[in-house]
């Protein structure tokens, strides 16, 4: 296997626990407020933030983490998107900042302030909206190189509904992923009106997220015929998307197996996500950069895989040690540590 | 090329890493701190130095919190300002950059395990163990970011073919000459800060609440920590200056105002420049600035003359020179006078001006640091990538990058206001001795100590 197909499956695999952690993080955020609003934050806040406040450091790790890896596979990468994302680039990176902060800030310092919350769960929302342009940006179409000039379309953007479905796809993923999540880690706490209510809110967000994926996938494609076709080839994985959806379907409606049903899910989207990378190959933004054309110097290639696994060495088993402490220790999920 | 864009680039780059570095100094320097005082508080059995490393460690997180979301929006700035520059370098600094996040994963990991497992483990070493991964990962990150600052000014590792850097030894990029001056005085100097800045905030407090035993204890812990660092860092110093003379002769010759290539030379201190570039109003030490480079009174040290005047730095970063080195100095000078009064019996050393000076030294460390880093990097112009690529080819061609500083500015106005705001009330409502009383009242029983840590 060459250095850019390992680079790109890291970095695509990087890229889907981003999407994961960071979605139960964005969605929790989203949900915090909404029960706030609802006069129902007594039921879950604390169930929350025993999760969130250990880890919210990690998921942040995840994302600089693709795009450190991105640059470094692929350094051509760092001249399209870096000239053309400036503007929502840093949008995402302004909404990332405020979040992180407010967050650590109304955890770890002043509590209960609503001005905080509110920051906590609209940019739960935006942030994910604001990253999805990146994904739509690698459609191709938006970007214009003119001599020395990278420029965004704009207009082209904000009227194209590719790049709107896929926004709303972020959104309403989110949300589902985070309810279900929430579902799953309120069951093993044992707090059933806290379950109760983020079952609700898993299964009323199942059904836009399926529908808007189909819509998504349509809209694709109507813009990159090549995109569209190359996943139709791989229609198997996405069967098994459904089917793992339908699965986590069944079994959230139940109203059992909560740890399953989550599996399910990340299983559903793991297929979606690698038939929608695997489609793109071999383009990393189409028509300017493929994945051959960009890669950076096999020493340098070489170096990065060294680098990866003796980190992977280092980190799986923290990894592991956290979520051995705060996700699998029945006593502290349950608040008794 | 529009020269505006450029500008506004710099100073976006610029106020980022400014706000930046006072949190990353923070999170490099504060866990080192932390460890030594849970340390010493298990060693000793003495609860306050338990106190310390609790009360630190909330204040810390609130502050990594900081540095987490500025160091994330430098590294993504780094593409969306400097396309052209990652385009370029990225072929050969994706290494440190890459395990820099590794070893802030590494430290983002551990963070969070010791935030919420204070009273999990009987053996209270355990708990203790947890802060050397912090500790480590904290300072690798410092160590692998400054490699890549080194390359940008010694850059090595590569040959240049066709515009593209091939050929790329990116272990040898990262090992550059600048590297080892640059990594050490960095690490020192964090640490220095750090340790003044918890030694200023107790020295500060006993100035308005009186003395107690949990201050007292505090500043004769951090003013140690300043006496050692103090020392190392004027070493690391002298060492940087060193490398300098030889390897980046431009840099430390617009430091010292020093025109003509001559041996012999004399060092400079303050002072101005009038028209015709002489030096005014300054203090000589005469062949100073010889020894400093080379450790020799009548070394040869290179003037800013021999360079062509397109490539030599602004001569302004004199000032930001001498003055870092003067904090340097200070810092480590009130050290030495605290245990001077310490350890000659006549004196005290908790006299209410000492105590002035040491908490005037908190402010004094950070301003060193970015005086110390403005120096670094205005001393690098015109070069993004020394000898390479200049600053003005590497920046965006968007005209956005103005409105973005603006947003940037108001952002980090924000941060920092709530950042102090949330700081005071964490601590303000809850001094020490408050807090050390509830917690002995508790002493004994197990379970009153959970509900601190939690929401």
């Amino acid at each position: 296997m060459s250095y850019e197909l390992i680079g790109i499956s890291v970095l695509w695999l990087f890229l889907y626990g981003y999407l994961i952690v960071a979605s139960i993080d964005f969605g929790a955020g989203f949900f915090a407020f909404y029960a706030r609003l609802t006069k129902r934050d007594h039921l879950i806040n604390r169930l929350i933030s025993r999760y969130l406040s250990p880890v919210w450091e990690i998921t942040n790790v995840f994302f600089v983490f693709f795009y450190i890896g991105m640059v470094g596979f692929f350094p051509d990468t760092a001249y399209y998107y870096g000239s053309g994302l400036l503007v929502p680039g840093s949008i995402a990176v302004i909404l990332l900042a405020i979040r992180g902060s407010f967050y650590a800030f109304e955890n770890y310092g002043s509590k209960n302030n609503i001005v905080y919350l509110f920051l906590y769960g609209a940019t739960g929302l935006l942030i994910p909206a604001s990253l999805s342009v990146a994904l739509t940006l690698s459609e191709g179409g938006f970007i214009s190189e003119q001599g020395e000039t990278v420029s965004l379309d704009y207009w082209g953007l904000f009227t194209d509904p590719l790049s709107w479905s896929i926004v709303g796809l972020a959104i309403v993923s989110v949300l589902f992923i985070s309810g279900s999540f929430l579902a799953f880690y309120a069951s093993r706490a044992e707090d059933h009106s806290a379950l109760k209510l983020m079952r609700s809110y898993a299964l009323f967000w199942s059904t836009p997220t399926i529908i808007i994926a189909l819509t998504a996938f349509i809209y694709l494609g109507q813009h990159n015929e090549r995109h569209f076709q190359n996943m139709m080839d791989l229609w198997w994985l996405l069967a098994l998307s459904v089917g793992f959806f339908m699965t986590a379907m069944w079994l959230l409606y139940g109203g059992r197996r909560y740890g399953l049903a989550f599996i399910c899910i990340m299983l559903q989207f793991f297929c979606a996500f690698f038939a929608y990378g695997i489609g793109q190959y071999p383009y990393i933004l189409d028509p300017y950069i493929t994945i051959q054309s960009s890669v950076t110097s096999p020493s340098m290639g070489f170096a990065l895989v060294v680098v990866f696994i003796g980190g992977m060495c280092l980190l799986i088993p923290s990894l592991i040690l956290v979520f051995r402490l705060f996700l699998f220790d029945a006593d502290y999920v349950k608040g008794m540590k | 090329m529009d020269v505006d864009t450029v500008l506004w680039s710099r100073l976006v780059t610029g106020m980022t890493l400014g706000f930046h570095v006072i949190f990353a100094t923070l999170g490099v320097g504060i866990p080192l701190m932390i460890a030594i005082a849970e340390f010493i508080g298990i060693r000793k059995k003495d609860h306050h130095y338990t106190l310390m490393a609790k009360r630190w460690s909330r204040g810390f997180v609130i502050s990594v919190a900081v540095g987490v979301v500025t160091g994330t929006a430098i590294s993504l700035q780094l593409a969306l300002v400097w396309p052209n520059f990652m385009k370029l370098a990225g072929n050969v600094i994706a290494l440190p950059l890459f395990m820099e996040v590794f070893a802030f994963f590494f430290e983002a990991i551990f963070l969070g395990i010791y935030l919420y497992t204070w009273d999990r483990f009987k053996n209270r070493y355990i708990h203790w163990l947890l802060t050397i991964p912090i500790v480590a990962g904290a300072g690798m990150s410092a160590v692998f970011i400054t490699t890549v600052n080194g390359f940008m000014n010694q850059p090595g590792g590569f040959t240049m073919e066709g515009g593209q850097f091939t050929a790329v030894d990116p272990v040898q990029a990262m090992l550059n000459t600048a590297t080892f001056s640059k990594v050490f005085h960095v690490l020192s100097s964090a640490y220095l800060t750090s340790a003044a800045l918890l030694a200023g905030i107790a020295a500060f407090t006993m100035l308005r609440k009186g003395v107690s035993g949990y201050h007292k204890k505090a500043l004769k812990l951090m003013m140690g920590v300043v006496l050692v660092f103090g020392l190392l860092n004027t070493s690391t110093g002298d060492l940087s200056a060193k490398f300098l003379a030889e390897h980046q002769p431009e840099k430390l010759a617009a430091a010292e105002w020093h025109f003509e290539t001559e041996s012999g030379a004399d060092l400079i201190l303050l002072g101005w420049l009038n028209a015709e570039h002489e030096v005014i109003g300054a203090l000589h030490l005469p062949k100073f600035l010889s020894f400093l480079a080379f450790g020799d009174f009548n070394a040869e040290v290179t003037g800013l003359n021999e360079y062509p005047l397109d490539e030599q730095p602004p001569l302004l970063v004199h000032y930001l020179f001498d003055l870092m080195a003067g904090i340097g100095f200070a810092l480590l000078g009130i050290s030495l006078l605290y245990f001077l009064f310490v350890f000659w019996k006549k004196r005290n050393e908790l006299n209410k001006w000492l105590l002035r000076v040491i908490a005037l030294g908190a402010p004094l460390a950070f301003l060193g640091v970015e005086l110390g880093w403005f120096y670094a990097e205005i001393g690098r112009q015109p070069w993004i990538i020394r000898g390479y690529m200049r600053v003005e080819e590497a920046a965006t061609t968007s005209p956005s990058v103005r409105i973005l500083f603006f947003l940037f500015l108001l952002l980090y106005i924000v941060l920092g206001a709530v950042f102090v705001l949330v700081l005071r009330r964490l601590f303000n409502n809850n001094p020490a001795e408050a807090e050390m009383e509830k917690w002995m009242q508790h002493a004994g029983d197990n379970t009153t100590e959970k509900g601190e840590h939690e929401r």
